[in-house]
């Protein structure tokens, strides 16, 4: 994986010795709080509900064991002994004080680690897949052009104060698990007919109170003028995106009301200039430079099948049904990607402890070549487990509560922090989430439904990421009391797709019963094979919506 | 900043995040800032609430915190209750984890 050089180490350094002193300021009372807001911000520092917030930037989900035990540590001498793994492959701690903020970071600064670009009106921490480097039908390991990203976005002055914040996801596979439609720009790796590498440019996606799918502004941006296309889309927005409207500033906005076809042409032509110039051409050496970090591990060459994996999966049901979930084909023979969820039965979706994190990082050493990755469905990844040692790391992960065998099924639920912490929310998602999990905490009953995916937000912010559940829940405050509203249809892949609303909202008593009706009306009529999502698009929302609402 | 009380609301209190550690504090009768509910200056009508509210102003000067104002309470023979599920969360921890926050913590927290 990628390692500071000594300019990121100086950087970051120098921003935690600023922060320090601007966290002094405040604390004396030299600065005052509309001065010092948004100065913590640029820090990932929020104040919640109970206690401030620390946002902890995990750049497209990688982390090395040192990193993730240095995150366990934090989390017990500054928080209360966990952390919330992020739909953004983030973590945030939830009880910080902002008197031991500085400490805090210029501790994580030595395992390379920030927490800039987690808040404020920039480029956010870069998104992508965490079956980077393993996945079968991968173009390129996606993290390549995620670093570089992440290096043109720090502190690029031209773009530290945009109309709003903005979010680039990268996918390297033809599957996206990186969900990079619903970004304000999405980049697919793709393959030209002479087997060149480019990317395939998505503008104008994101969620919120105005979810939109990205429009294709290209087909093929070369390697070397990715930046200048980068800067070609920002430079567009940062011009004409709207400032006077915090509702209507994102970019998604400003696309939506001039047109796919008029920002296509602005940013060609942005483009053109700055090909012209020059100064954003990147050198494949360099590009090399960043891609040699990114080099496959030492693979041994193994047999695809074996006997240990196959035995174990006849001797222990329980790891049979892991194995069927949780796993995911690699693309060396002899290998396999392990999911680690963080979603046990009834427990908090995202939510690890600081001795999980330990745990999982001396599992990842000694299993994953001494790294991992968070996913944006909030949860873990071990990108290169032998199969001979998958019975192993089961046994490891069950001794820690990590071994929910529920990855894509019902119980797999997305959940933002909601009303229980957030200061923006309007309802608790959590508690949703939670009993919606111990409904359906059959194991039997869950691989008979399938893949189904469930997301819960608090607000219409989105963070749960609701519009793009297969079942999507809102909760809204109707005069002080929680409701539930449920959409359906959503999906956040390569058939991205925002959900369409069922119907009057349901009280916090009555949403699980709701969503055990949708489900139960799918595994009605679906046909042979047919995942809900499959069914939903053959039948749509009537025969869901008619069973919902006929007792009503 | 955002509403957090109703309109035509009859007892209201005030609460704000102490600047140093984030913890949510409660305005008492003496200008004093505590952590429990249980302690709050209660205000009856409008401009009770209002002169209340500007009694937190000093400790915004004196940054010892941050954002104060007002909400909707009630008051029962149990004590003072917040109104809302926003603030009686606040006022008891994440409903999520019973262990942490106030309601590990003081006596009088109401679920």
């Amino acid at each position: 994986m990628y390692r500071y050089d000594e300019f990121d180490q100086q950087i970051v350094n120098e921003r935690v010795a600023q922060f320090r002193g601007q966290v002094a300021r405040r604390l004396s009372g030299e600065l005052t709080e509309d001065e010092f807001k948004p100065l913590r911000l640029m820090n990932g520092v929020y104040l919640q509900l109970h206690a401030y917030m620390l946002r902890i930037a995990i750049p497209y989900g990688t982390l090395s064991s040192r990193q993730l035990r240095m995150l366990a540590h934090l989390g017990r001498k500054y928080d209360r002994g966990y952390g919330h793994f992020t739909t953004r492959q983030n973590l945030q701690f939830n009880w910080p004080a902002l008197k031991d903020m500085p400490d805090l970071l210029a501790e994580l600064a030595t395992v390379e680690m920030h927490a800039i670009q987690t808040s404020g009106n920039c480029i956010r921490n870069v998104t992508s897949d965490q079956y980077a480097g393993a996945a079968k039908n991968e173009i390129e390991d996606p993290r390549i052009v995620s670093e570089i990203i992440r290096q043109w976005s720090t502190f690029h002055p031209e773009f530290s104060f945009l109309p709003r914040k903005f979010k680039i996801a990268v996918s390297g596979t033809p599957d996206d698990r990186a969900a990079i439609r619903v970004h304000d720009i999405g980049i697919q790796i793709v393959q030209d007919a002479k087997g060149n590498i480019g990317y395939e440019v998505y503008v104008g996606g994101g969620l919120g109170r105005t979810p939109m799918i990205g429009k294709k502004l290209t087909d093929f941006v070369p390697k070397e003028d990715l930046l200048a296309y980068l800067e070609a889309v920002m430079r567009v927005y940062n011009m004409y995106g709207r400032r006077d409207n915090m509702y209507k500033s994102r970019i998604k906005i400003l696309v939506h009301e001039i047109g796919a076809e008029e920002m296509k042409r602005q940013v060609d032509a942005e483009f053109a200039e700055l090909k012209k110039a020059g100064t954003l051409h990147l050198p494949l050496e360099e590009v090399a430079r960043i891609e040699a970090y990114f080099r496959p591990p030492a693979f041994e060459d193994l047999p695809n099948e074996s006997t240990e994996l196959n035995k174990a999966v006849l001797a222990d049901p329980d790891f049979a049904n892991w194995v069927k979930s949780n796993i995911a084909e690699h693309k060396v023979p002899g290998y396999a990607i392990v999911n680690i969820s963080l979603k046990p039965i009834g427990g908090v979706p995202g939510d690890c402890t600081s001795d999980q994190m330990d745990a999982v990082a001396d599992i990842a050493e000694k299993y994953s070549f001494d790294e991992l990755r968070v996913t944006h469905e909030q949860n873990l990844t071990l990108a290169h487990v032998r199969k001979k040692d998958l019975h192993a790391v089961y046994e490891a992960l069950k001794k820690h509560d990590l071994a929910t065998a529920n990855i894509n099924l019902i119980t797999d639920q997305i959940a933002c922090p909601g009303l229980d912490y957030c200061a923006l929310a309007n309802a608790r998602s959590i508690p949703i989430a939670q009993r919606i999990s111990e409904r359906f905490a059959d194991i039997a009953r869950q691989h008979e439904i399938g893949e189904l995916k469930i997301n819960n937000s608090g607000c219409i912010n989105a963070c749960g990421h609701h519009h793009v559940g297969h079942i999507g829940i809102l909760g809204v405050d109707k005069k002080g009391v929680e409701y539930y509203q449920v959409t359906l249809g959503g999906a956040a892949d390569e058939k991205t797709a925002i959900g369409e609303i069922v119907g009057p909202a349901f009280t916090e008593g009555e949403i699980v019963d709701a969503i055990e009706k949708i489900v139960n009306t799918y595994l009605g009529i679906r046909t042979e094979g047919e995942r809900f999502i499959d069914t939903y698009r053959r039948v749509g929302i009537e025969p869901f919506k008619e069973n919902l609402y006929a007792a009503h | 900043m955002a509403q957090h009380t109703r309109k035509g609301a009859q007892f209201q209190a005030v609460t704000a995040n102490r600047l140093a550690d984030g913890i949510v504090v409660y305005l008492t009768a003496d200008a004093q800032w505590s952590e429990s509910l249980q302690d709050a200056a209660v205000a009856e009508g409008k401009e009770a609430a209002e002169a209340l509210l500007a009694k937190a102003a000093p400790a915004v000067e004196d940054n010892l915190v941050v954002e104060p104002y007002l909400f909707e309470v009630v008051r029962e023979d149990s004590g003072i209750r917040a109104a809302s599920v926003r603030e009686t969360i606040r006022q008891a921890g994440p409903t999520v984890r019973l262990d942490l926050g106030k309601q590990a913590e003081l006596s009088g927290v109401h679920s």
